[in-house]
């Protein structure tokens, strides 16, 4: 048990710190930094999907004026470590995706560079590629981990027993598609290389996550590597580890000594280049008595990965933990594709996890006609049923419960298809949301007083657009006792002590843990009065109930869906979330993530769909015209709550992160509105027109 | 690459300045063609800049249609007091295209020019035989969710994108265009090509031919029209299929009925068997229903798209009743 910080700031909503920066255009962002006499990089792609490479002509691209260097798998320079196939950028004349880059320009200007990497002719000698995935593939693996270092198989009692002695069985096989993160700013990266030091500045989740692994990749002193990065244009996972541009960004400034260059992905080149999220074939089987209690529960997930690099999406993880079954059985399998590296988007895991299972309970709900709220209260567990340790706290029914009293499910009847309104069928849905509480040791905050009562702190961390800037500082002044006034925060810089980086909604509590530690060292070494000069250095301290407490944050989302009885058109006309999300450090920039969280689920229900033409082995709608993002008109309202939690076990804020968890249930409270509206029972995402005509 | 820029002063010093090229692209709003710069789908050695040519007016013609520049801006025209209270249907059709972003630059020839938006056509690393005649259709076999229904070709099976152009071919639109021979008057509804084995031709005109002006003629008195656009998602998406319906019904029997269909085509598709059923018949849901059968008759739809048969014939079914209601 700690003793939290007594919230004087924590709670409150002061204005984001950045965004002043940021309306008036003057937050300099990767690619504006100022830089002397920058010149531009352009990469060159594959266009098969498996080959070798045997020949790149870079004869007319190089007589282009203006091209200062043309980088080839033939002269690129050896690279220190290829261990990371990802990162390996010109090392092997091996093509193993379509999109992998094969050559890059450096010239003058950003258009003669896209100029010439278009005269770069390159010819592959094909073989046959396979990208297709499938259930039924007799090559599936289990991998050693899954992505977390989760188990990649558990079992607990017998299913089949457990099956066979339930009267309401399912047994269906639900999909998600793949899914490209797609942040505003593109991936970017300003590179220079400063006597044998190399500067990047680069749109990254984490300064230090970024030198470390461009470091190692290029055989540096970590030491010699700067990155900056104060903000960014959104991330959502795509930046959350280093991804291929970058390495060529700094080869590219390496070979045109003296000269900066700048480097920014097309939209087009995102699709194949910076990650993704796998699609997942979902079976889930589950069984209950009448009462909707129940007594079996399996979901066994399949999805792809990359020949080159292994990332295995822990798809099944959330039904490990999320309701009591005494018989239980969770699996992973992969198919290793000609495919690009897939990776981090918002909440892997638990974002796609928790539609197969989440509409799964809806259809046993349904038909033990239990009311799809009281189904999931019934199926509340005592302790973690993975690991029988206590929640250090646990409020989903709590939000069932209050989710239900604001959306007005009370009086809802739960016969599909027997509401209609002026042409378009109504229906209403609800779905649960879970996310772990993470945290990522290797953090360090620095603290130096400035003058009475006034401090700077300092650490790597990051903001996305997520408000580190401003929550961070909150932080920082209850844990020092100061107005938020008195703080000067400075994050985004590998000159800043060491930071994790901004992933699995671990930000706040592993940076603030630090921060904390460092006032209390500071507090500690020179009392309630330091004079300016004094400074303190601390590293994320143990959290000792971690090893005691299943640590997690819930929620409860619900959605009202329309689906126009001619055209089967599908519509959202309201989603309502509630959250238990231990104490909110800020509430306005909180709401942002919730209802962005929730939006974006909105927009996987209905909209994204990255389509892969298996004969090209690539993303076929690699824009934003062809793929879709919700826009403003398809989400009319959207509302996010949370319930007051005190969960004395997390970390000394009380918090357990906002980032993700309001993406995970959404796809399926939509997809359960969306069976109550037209008695339609959509299991594969999207959910489009032609499913209901 | 590199290309030659003109500005034109005047409709006939653009057709001349763009007369002998191959080569050759007028460029307006430049929402469409600049994309396909940068994407390299096209690289013309000269473009014309006709933006500035006076061609940017909504004018009223004595017989009381109306006449729209060529370079009338799509959100001037959606939102010109005229067009509103006489042609609602192509003030929606316009307005339910692009974003406002876009619809402030965009352009009524720019419009009606624009090219397919099919993910095949707008790659260029793969085979395409509108971008590269003879290459081969990569959309057939693969991804064709917007794909055609009607008219398609066994070398080509793009729609085209255009909501404007829809309601044009309902109103019956006649386009006028300046080109080497001079001035002459093309039927919208023959602007557009089926693609055949020329799938690379989108419509009948020349390279040098500049569109001027539209000219709509007037609706009888008691006509009813409406635009009924139906995509993937609420804004910014291309129509998978769209309708532009025309009705006068006089003591409940049909006197004039037009109906164009989007996102079915190459072309903007007037559904003229379709009309053929409905003239001088009784209004009902009977009939809608026959005559869009009719029509959807030749309907040949490929793996992906099967879905825009009931959903075209059910949107079409709709926009009638609706136009209808209360008709007697």
């Amino acid at each position: 048990m700690t003793d939290l910080l007594r919230p004087r700031v924590l709670g409150r909503s002061p204005r984001r710190v950045d965004g002043p920066a940021k309306v008036t255009g003057t937050a300099r962002y990767a690619g504006d930094q100022h830089v002397v006499d920058p010149a531009h990089l352009h990469l060159v792609q594959a266009e098969v999907a498996r080959g070798v490479l045997t020949e790149v002509e870079v004869g007319a691209a190089r007589a282009l004026d203006g091209v200062l260097a043309v980088l080839t798998p033939d002269n690129a320079p050896r690279l220190a470590s290829a261990r990371d196939a990802e990162l390996a950028a010109l090392q092997s004349h091996d093509v193993a995706f379509r999109g992998q880059v094969v050559a890059a320009v450096v010239a003058r200007t950003r258009e003669i560079a896209r100029e010439a990497a278009a005269l770069v002719r390159v010819r592959i000698d094909p073989r046959p590629h396979d990208v297709h995935l499938s259930a039924d593939r007799d090559d599936l693996y289990a991998p050693e981990k899954v992505n977390g270092g989760a188990d990649t198989d558990t079992s607990r009692g017998d299913l089949g027993t457990g099956l066979a002695h339930s009267p309401f069985t399912l047994d269906q096989t639900y999909t998600t598609a793949w899914y490209n993160n797609n942040p505003m700013e593109p991936h970017t990266t300003t590179a220079l290389w400063l006597d044998g030091d190399l500067v990047l500045y680069d749109s990254t989740q984490g300064v230090h996550t970024t030198r470390q692994a461009t470091a190692k990749v290029l055989g540096l002193d970590p030491r010699r590597v700067h990155v900056i990065s104060p903000h960014v244009g959104g991330g959502f996972g795509a930046k959350g580890t280093a991804h291929v541009h970058a390495i060529v960004a700094a080869m590219a400034a390496r070979a045109v000594p003296g000269t900066p260059v700048k480097l920014a992905l097309t939209r087009q080149q995102m699709f194949s280049l910076v990650g993704y999220r796998t699609p997942t074939v979902q079976r889930v089987r589950m069984g209950c008595d009448a009462d909707g209690r129940l007594a079996a529960v399996a979901l066994d997930a399949v999805s792809q990965t990359s020949r080159v690099k292994e990332f295995a999406e822990q798809t099944a993880r959330p039904t490990r933990m999320m309701y009591a079954a005494p018989n239980r059985r969770t699996t992973h399998r992969l198919a290793a594709l000609d495919v690009p590296v897939p990776s981090w988007m918002r909440a892997p895991g638990e974002c796609p996890g928790m539609f197969g299972p989440e509409v799964a309970v809806d259809e046993l709900a349904a038909a033990c006609g239990v009311d799809p709220v009281e189904f999931r209260v019934r199926n509340e567990p005592d302790v973690d049923p993975e690991t029988g340790k206590p929640f250090s706290s646990r409020n989903l029914v709590a939000c069932l419960r209050e989710g239900a009293r604001r959306f007005g499910w009370e009086h809802r009847d739960p016969t599909p298809r027997a509401r209609e309104e002026a042409g378009w069928l109504v229906g209403t849905g609800v779905a649960a949301s879970t996310y772990p509480v993470s945290r990522t040791p290797g953090s360090v905050a620095a603290i130096r007083c400035t003058g009475p009562g006034r401090y700077l702190v300092r650490i790597g961390a990051a903001d996305l657009g997520t408000g580190t800037w401003t929550s961070l500082a909150q932080v920082a002044a209850d844990a020092l006792g100061v107005d938020f006034g008195d703080v000067e925060l400075r994050i985004g810089d590998t000159a800043l002590p060491e930071a994790s980086v901004a992933g699995g909604s671990s930000g706040i509590t592993s940076w603030g843990s630090t921060v904390v530690a460092a006032a209390e060292a500071l507090r500690e070494r020179f009392g309630d009065d330091p004079a300016a000069g004094d400074e303190v250095r601390a590293g994320m301290p143990d959290n000792p109930a971690a090893g005691r407490y299943a640590m997690h944050a819930f929620g409860a989302q619900f959605a009202e869906v329309r689906v126009h009885v001619d055209t089967g058109e599908v519509r959202v006309a309201r989603l309502l979330g509630v959250f238990a999300v231990g104490r909110v450090v800020n509430p306005r920039l909180a709401r942002s993530q919730l209802v962005g969280g929730m939006t974006m689920g909105l927009s996987m229900a209905l909209h994204e769909h990255s389509v892969v033409d298996e004969r090209f082995g690539h993303v076929v709608n690699h824009d934003f015209a062809e793929y879709h993002i919700a826009t403003n008109a398809d989400v009319p309202r959207v509302e996010a709550h949370w319930v007051e939690e005190h969960d004395p076990h997390t970390n000394p804020m009380g918090t357990k992160g906002v980032g993700e968890i309001g993406i995970v249930g959404t796809a399926a409270a939509i997809a359960n509105a969306a069976h109550h509206a037209t008695g339609v029972r959509v299991r594969d995402l999207p959910i489009t027109l032609d499913h209901f005509l | 690459m590199p290309f030659d820029y003109r500005r034109a002063p005047d409709p006939e010093s653009a057709v001349a300045a763009a007369t002998g090229w191959s080569g050759v692209a007028f460029l307006a709003g430049g929402t469409n063609l600049v994309d396909h710069l940068k994407l390299g789908l096209v690289a013309p050695d000269v473009l014309v800049d006709i933006s500035r040519l006076p061609l940017d007016a909504v004018d009223e013609l004595p017989d009381g249609g109306l006449r729209v520049g060529a370079t009338v801006r799509n959100t001037d025209l959606a939102a010109h007091p005229v067009v509103r209270r006489d042609y609602p249907v192509l003030a929606r059709a316009v307005l339910s295209g692009a974003s406002g972003q876009i619809r402030n630059l965009a352009t009524t020839g720019g419009n009606l020019l624009q090219r397919t938006r099919c993910v095949y056509f707008q790659d260029i690393t793969t085979p395409c035989n509108k971008r590269e005649p003879g290459t081969g259709c990569s959309a057939i076999g693969g991804y064709t969710r917007h794909h055609a229904i009607l008219g398609a070709s066994a070398h080509c099976v793009a729609t085209h994108p255009s909501d404007m152009a829809v309601a044009m071919a309902a109103l019956d639109a006649q386009v006028a265009v300046l080109g080497e021979g001079g001035r002459r008057v093309v039927p919208l509804v023959e602007l557009h090509r089926l693609p055949g084995d020329e799938p690379h031709r989108d419509t009948v005109l020349s390279p040098a031919d500049l569109i001027t002006w539209v000219d709509l003629p007037p609706l009888p008195p008691g006509t009813r029209s409406l635009y009924r656009k139906v995509r993937d998602r609420a804004s910014f998406a291309f129509a998978l299929v769209s309708v532009a319906a025309v009705l006068r019904v006089e003591r409940g029997v049909v006197r004039d009925v037009r109906i164009a269909l989007g996102g079915v085509a190459h072309k903007p598709w007037r559904a003229r068997r379709a009309e053929d059923v409905l003239r001088g018949e009784r209004t009902g849901e009977e009939v809608f229903r026959r005559a869009i059968d009719a029509e959807l008759a030749g309907a040949a739809p490929l793996a992906g798209n099967g879905f825009k048969v009931p959903l075209t014939r059910n949107l079409v079914v709709s926009a009638l009743r609706e136009l209808s209601r209360g008709e007697r």
